[in-house]
């Protein structure tokens, strides 16, 4: 069955102003080759104001966008390629035509949540060339939920597929998501996404309740790898569902390893819960295993998320740490199995 | 000399502003207003003007030819495409407040006798008529300049529906004419409707990538070009002299609207008209002398 959820993944657009816009066109090809067939819908690429924003004002990109698409395209085979770009900054000539002609997928265009009729020309443009594309209403906490409404619906006449919201200041608490998401659903058509940022530690809880009112895209970032205090991290939403028994296609080990292997390390970006944590939490794991999580991962060559797990299953409590080593090395007997067939089994 | 006769084809923001600055005008008299909806806040503002209007946008011109010289045209771009060679067929001097880049580009404190001579001229946009001057200055003294940038930030308020549905045509056009006008290989224009209330005045930011600036000379273009733009619009302000800091030049503009259609925060719309009456004047002048 296919999950009625998409995940947008931005980490490669929205972190690109974590980084100053110097993402290293080795990463873009790195991070995309991984990431293929983790079970993303798409991958968003570029910039982080988008295409055709790499300018004095915002910042200048280390890589020309056109080097950033070829790089992504080269490695996406299965998950489709996305961009977005925010009128003003880019054009038809300049940024569309040439990203199209590089063979991207998915077009997502943005303006203020108040502006929705700049983005007129380049949706329309878009549809009639077959692209799938969506509206982007940035800053959302700004306007009320009847405003944003009546934006969203411009965006819907002018044929997008759907409208993500952002809170681009992370300034919603959930009831202001519900109030938004919920009346947008209500009253259009349109698939309807949230982008969180995450400046009160509401990211993840936003995109919860964002899910429980009706949106179906979840538009974020591993690690929560984005502009200021980050976005909501893919990785914990997808584990989140996945313990909801809403998301199977997904392969969160490989997410996990992603966050690791090139946000952590390759980026050098340490914001955001780290693999143990989050696995920790969803195993329902005392946090404080950790270290000794670590340690018998190392000394009995296992993967420490596997060792969370069996520790979950086996509804173990703080003050057992003796447990952790008698795992680990049960779990370095067994045979090597699928990762994520072990984790779905795991908590069923 | 009596005064030349001119037509207006759009009731926007742009047109009635136009309008307004029409009436102030010692050589051109509007001798039509025209549109396409007779209630149309822009058509009933000309209304109690006691200007003649029409309802039937550029068939208006084509059945009355005699009612006009000079056309002003404040559609769209797409609009301008399909009036261009009809206005160019009745002969008339056109001048396209769209950013259509049909005719030559205009910006009167750089080219204007040159446009004069044509039968079609652009205006390129309020962006590139408040920036593109403070450019060439910078150019003037640095041809080597590597690199141009704009930033236009306009109320959303001042941004009427044209506008809006012209943002890529907007963007594209101000950049092209950075690159024609100082010669410069790469430049960048980013425009941004800013939706505050109070609306916020018409800014603007110009960025020059120039190796070893000669920055008293370039201060010195700059202030000069300021002199001469204040001459045909009077609300023009260099807000920030030119720094130079972190490898850029960096310069400020505001427009403070005259307040003629909209409040003085749609300098946006000054800028443009002021310099389509400019050079409609001019050429006004130059008919009138023959």
């Amino acid at each position: 069955m296919k999950d009625d959820i998409l995940l947008f993944d931005a980490t490669l657009r929205d972190g690109s102003h974590a980084v100053k816009h110097q993402i290293g066109i080795d990463i873009f090809a790195e991070y995309c080759r991984q990431i293929d067939d983790a079970g993303l819908y798409c991958v968003i690429v570029g910039h982080g104001n988008g295409l055709g924003a790499s300018s004095l004002q915002v910042g200048l990109s280390k890589h020309t966008d056109e080097e950033i698409i070829r790089a992504a395209r080269a490695n996406l085979k299965t998950t489709r390629l996305g961009v977005y770009m925010i009128p003003g900054f880019g054009t038809i000539t300049d940024n569309l035509e040439p990203a199209m002609e590089a063979g991207v997928d998915v077009f997502k265009i943005g303006c203020h949540c108040t502006e929705a009729d700049t983005t007129r020309e380049h949706i329309e443009f878009l549809v009639k060339n077959n692209k799938e594309t969506y509206g982007v209403l940035m800053m959302s906490h700004m306007v009320t939920p009847e405003v944003l409404l009546e934006q969203a619906r411009k965006m819907s006449t002018y044929g997008a597929r759907g409208v993500v919201v952002m809170d681009s200041a992370g300034a919603m608490l959930p009831d202001d998501v519900k109030a938004r998401i919920g009346n947008l659903s209500r009253n259009t058509d349109l698939l309807i996404g949230f982008h969180a940022h995450n400046n009160m530690s509401m990211a993840v809880a936003n995109t919860m309740a964002a899910l429980d009112s009706g949106a179906s895209i979840i538009d974020g970032t591993l690690r929560g790898f984005g502009a200021g205090a980050g976005n909501c991290p893919l990785e914990i939403a997808c584990a989140i569902l996945q313990k909801q028994g809403k998301l199977s296609d997904v392969n969160l080990y490989k997410l996990m390893d992603i966050c690791d292997d090139i946000i952590e390390k390759k980026l050098n970006y340490t914001q955001g819960i780290s693999t143990l944590s989050l696995i920790s939490g969803m195993s329902g794991v005392f946090s404080a295993f950790s270290e000794h999580v670590k340690r018998a991962s190392v000394r009995f060559g296992v993967d420490p998320r596997d060792i969370f797990i069996e520790l979950g299953k086996r509804k173990v409590i703080g003050g057992q740490e003796d447990m952790v080593v008698d795992v680990a090395m049960n779990l370095s007997q067994k045979n090597k199995i699928d990762d994520t067939s072990y984790l779905l089994e795991s908590l069923l | 000399m009596s005064k030349v006769k001119v037509a207006i084809i759009g009731t926007g923001n742009i047109g009635t502003d136009l309008l307004v600055k029409i009436q102030r005008s010692s050589v051109l008299e509007c001798f039509l207003f025209t549109g396409r909806n007779y209630d149309s806040p822009g058509m009933r503002f000309a209304a109690n003007l006691g200007v003649p209007l029409s309802d039937q946008s550029i068939d208006a011109i084509i059945t009355d030819p005699d009612c006009c010289d000079i056309v002003f045209d404040a559609t769209s771009a797409a609009v301008h495409l399909v009036h261009a060679p009809i206005l160019k067929g009745l002969s008339k001097f056109t001048v396209d407040l769209t950013p259509s880049l049909v005719g030559e580009m205009c910006i009167p404190v750089i080219n204007l006798e040159e446009c004069l001579t044509k039968d079609n001229v652009n205006m390129v946009t309020c962006g590139g008529q408040a920036t593109v001057p403070i450019a060439y200055a910078i150019a003037s003294v640095h041809p080597d300049t590597e690199y141009f940038e704009i930033v236009a930030s306009i109320s959303s308020k001042s941004a009427g529906p044209g506008t809006r549905a012209n943002i890529d045509e907007f963007t594209q056009t101000t950049k092209d004419a950075l690159i024609k006008f100082t010669g410069v290989k790469n430049a960048k224009a980013i425009i941004t409707l800013n939706p505050a209330n109070p609306p916020v005045l018409m800014h603007n930011t110009i960025y020059a990538l120039v190796g070893n600036p000669n920055m008293p000379e370039i201060c010195r273009s700059v202030k000069n070009m300021e002199k001469r733009i204040q001459e045909y619009v009077p609300g023009y302000r260099v807000t920030l002299d030119p720094v130079y800091e972190n490898g850029r030049i960096t310069t400020m503009v505001t427009v403070v609207g005259r307040g003629d259609y909209l409040p003085e925060y749609s300098g946006n719309l000054d800028i443009i008209t002021c310099a389509a009456i400019q050079i409609a004047e001019k050429y006004a002048m130059r008919e009138g002398a023959r």
